[in-house]
């Protein structure tokens, strides 16, 4: 590990894991240390810059394993290649960005913050979402924002089957071709409110080159709030 | 079920109830007519199972030596985390509060959990729901469950807790996601579960974020580095495989596994499901043990186990079958005051009776437990409802240290399956503890006739389970 005044290096292949999340826990606890990390050679690794609660930027410098930035609160990560399942899941608040394309389960159960994902993203993205907002310029595969309860959803490409099954509160928005709506979901109208916050959601995901107007929007018929034996499967 | 002048009465006319098409059953289907839906209800299975009454405890005589009650100590306390957490729970009993969420009990009911676990040394346990400021404040020791819902999951409670527990599944419902009925979503409910108020909550049945043993494994390490490797982590499964569960769990990377057989409670649950799906406590617990020793991990990995414990004999029983520890639930909230019969009008008005009242899902509860409703919440002394749990642990610790006492032991956890004899042959089929009167010479040559049937070599038969050589 080399100390500059402008950014903490720390390389995976010598150092550990452990030694890296507990110096980045260590950085939030008093919010003293190096503002700025990069990571080398992360190789997969799971559980990476998971836990963290401070208002620090890691950079990290490849393919990443399960659970990046697990329950991220204030941070900012950059994932500079492809993440594995469960990237920013529980994450708070903070920024997480993935170059690459991510596994499933991108976002689950999210409070906060925004996750931005510049590829493709696979199953169950945005999965019982709780707030947070997920950004993906590719498509996404099934199940996406399953039972998502609120926050947004932006999928720039298409999304697979079964997209918002169970849903509650959350908002979903694509523009490209939906496989299917899951159980519950239905199509939307846009209004101005609607237009605003994707504009808005769009700029701060880096999304260029699509059109807010190009979106549909999906969320909830309300039906299975109160349970119904018509409802029933 | 009808009091003996009603049986009477009845017989004297020459009515005769059918064994199949009892009154409870035809009544619930005369129920299903008429609503269509199934019968969802709180509390755990009612019907009859092997439990720890069809084992007995053998007392010392000549053979063993006991320690004198009032006099020679019999220590209580039990450590669980011990495998990787390098903060364990120190607990001064082996008897600890199940996760039951804020939302299907009050919030002042949370409180007294906490009360009464801290009064005595021992732990509580969040729920569905997350952790609410009341019962941090209180519970010197609290686990924090990890749910499929994540509802209310932050990483700030995750850090503030005293161990992690993540909820594969529970007893009443192994394979079943939650359910919380719209009229206990309160606002303050839905706040913390990021919901609308007032509509059906479902809880999922799988985790969001992994599937199967090897994501598990994952995601334990991904809880341990969150939380700087400092807390336990308990793993909780409803018994059903449980032999296979466990060894999955342990291979995962649990500290503790928590096994909840299936007479374990619940807030809201299908009957069917209450009734009709898991196994009971008595095998799980002989399973869990077995399969932690194949591991050679018993002892090493804590068992807690839960799933009707009522009294210090199922605490005592438990701990020699190979538990470390047991968990409450029903039974706390009994002590905390649920089904008394000062309620007794109330409970009739609402088409029950004290003793019978099952339907926590509703929120009417008079005594204020399983409700949302600020009124009735309001009925209930957090601080008497502790105090009240605090005096049935202390009983359920000092009947255990009694039966201990009696077998010779200095520590309930020397309790052990060499002190337990079988009422019945199922309990002894599952458990591999002898039947009361069935001496070794017998056992032997009971296998020996059963081994020249099946054709296995009766020289390996002979030498047979030193666990056996009791009774």
């Amino acid at each position: 590990m080399s100390v500059t005044a402008a950014v903490e290096t720390v390389d995976l292949s010598v150092t550990s894991l452990r030694e890296l999340n507990q110096r980045l826990h260590d950085a939030g606890r008093d919010d003293r240390g190096p503002r700025h990390w990069r990571v080398l050679h992360p190789n997969g690794a799971h559980a990476l810059a998971c836990g963290l609660d401070a208002e620090v930027e890691v950079e990290l410098e490849g393919h990443v394993g399960y659970y990046c930035a697990g329950m991220n609160e204030r941070a900012t990560v950059r994932v500079r290649g492809n993440a594995g399942t469960g990237v920013a899941e529980n994450m708070m608040s903070g920024l997480v960005v993935v170059d690459g394309s991510a596994s499933q389960s991108a976002g689950a159960t999210a409070h906060g913050g925004l996750l931005v994902v510049k590829g493709d993203v696979s199953a169950r993205c945005g999965i019982s979402l709780k707030g947070a907002d997920v950004v993906v310029h590719g498509s996404i595969g099934h199940m996406g924002a399953f039972m998502a309860q609120s926050g947004r959803l932006v999928v720039c490409g298409d999304a697979g089957e079964a997209l918002g099954d169970s849903i509650y509160e959350a908002r979903l928005y694509v523009a490209g071709e939906v496989a299917s709506l899951g159980a519950d979901c239905v199509e939307k109208e846009i209004g101005a409110e609607h237009l605003e916050e994707l504009q808005q959601l769009l700029e701060r995901a880096e999304v260029e080159g699509v059109d807010a107007t190009s979106f549909r929007r999906y969320g909830s018929a309300r039906q299975l709030y109160s349970f119904r034996i018509d409802n029933a499967y | 079920m009808a009091g003996d002048a009603d049986v009477l009465t009845h017989a004297q006319r020459g009515l005769r109830e059918s064994y199949l098409y009892d009154r409870a059953t035809i009544a619930e289907i005369q129920r299903a007519a008429r609503e269509g839906i199934y019968d969802i209800r709180g509390f755990g299975a009612k019907r009859r199972l092997p439990h720890f009454d069809d084992l007995l405890v053998l007392g010392a005589s000549i053979s063993r030596y006991p320690l004198e009650g009032y006099r020679e100590r019999c220590e209580t306390n039990v450590t669980l985390g011990t495998r990787y957490a390098s903060r364990p729970l120190e607990l001064r009993i082996p008897v600890t509060i199940a996760g039951m969420s804020f939302g299907a009990l009050s919030a002042p009911a949370k409180e007294a959990l906490g009360r009464g676990a801290t009064e005595v040394g021992t732990s509580t346990t969040t729920g569905d729901g997350g952790m609410t400021a009341e019962e941090r404040e209180h519970s010197e020791t609290l686990v924090y469950q990890l749910l499929p819902s994540r509802y209310g999951m932050n990483p700030a409670d995750l850090k503030r807790a005293d161990a992690i527990e993540v909820v594969v599944g529970q007893g009443a419902k192994p394979g079943g996601g939650g359910m919380l009925l719209g009229h206990k979503i309160s606002d303050r409910v839905a706040a913390m579960r990021d919901l609308p108020t007032g509509i059906d909550q479902r809880s999922a049945s799988r985790h969001p974020d992994w599937t199967g043993p090897d994501d598990l494994e994952i995601k334990l390490h991904e809880l341990r580095e969150i939380t700087d490797w400092e807390k336990p982590i308990f793993v909780k499964i409803g018994a059903t495989r449980t032999y296979y569960d466990v060894q999955l769990a342990v291979k995962a990377g649990a500290d503790v596994i928590v096994l909840d057989g299936m007479q374990g409670g619940t807030a809201a649950t299908q009957d069917v499901f209450i009734e009709h799906v898991g196994i009971p406590t008595l095998p799980a617990v002989k399973l869990a043990v077995d399969a932690l020793d194949e591991l050679g991990l018993h002892r090493e990995v804590q068992l807690v186990i839960s799933g009707g414990i009522r009294t210090g004999a199922d605490v005592a029983k438990a701990l020699a079958l190979g538990a470390d520890a047991v968990s409450i639930g029903v039974a706390a909230l009994i002590a905390l005051g649920d089904n008394a019969p000062e309620h007794e009008a109330e409970y009739q008005a609402l088409g029950s009776a004290a003793g019978f009242y099952d339907d926590w899902q509703a929120g009417r509860d008079p005594a204020g437990i399983s409700t949302q409703d600020d009124g009735l919440a309001a009925r209930f002394d957090p601080v008497l409802g502790g105090r009240r749990l605090a005096n049935y642990l202390r009983v359920l610790t000092l009947e255990a240290q009694t039966l201990a006492r009696a077998c010779g032991k200095s520590h309930v956890l020397n309790m052990e399956p060499e002190d337990l004899v079988a009422l019945t042959v199922e309990a002894s089929l599952m458990t591999g503890i002898p039947l009361a009167g069935m001496q070794q010479g017998l056992l032997d040559a009971l296998a020996e006739r059963v081994a020249v049937r099946l054709g296995v070599d009766e020289r390996r038969v002979a030498g047979s389970d030193p666990a056996r050589r009791s009774g």
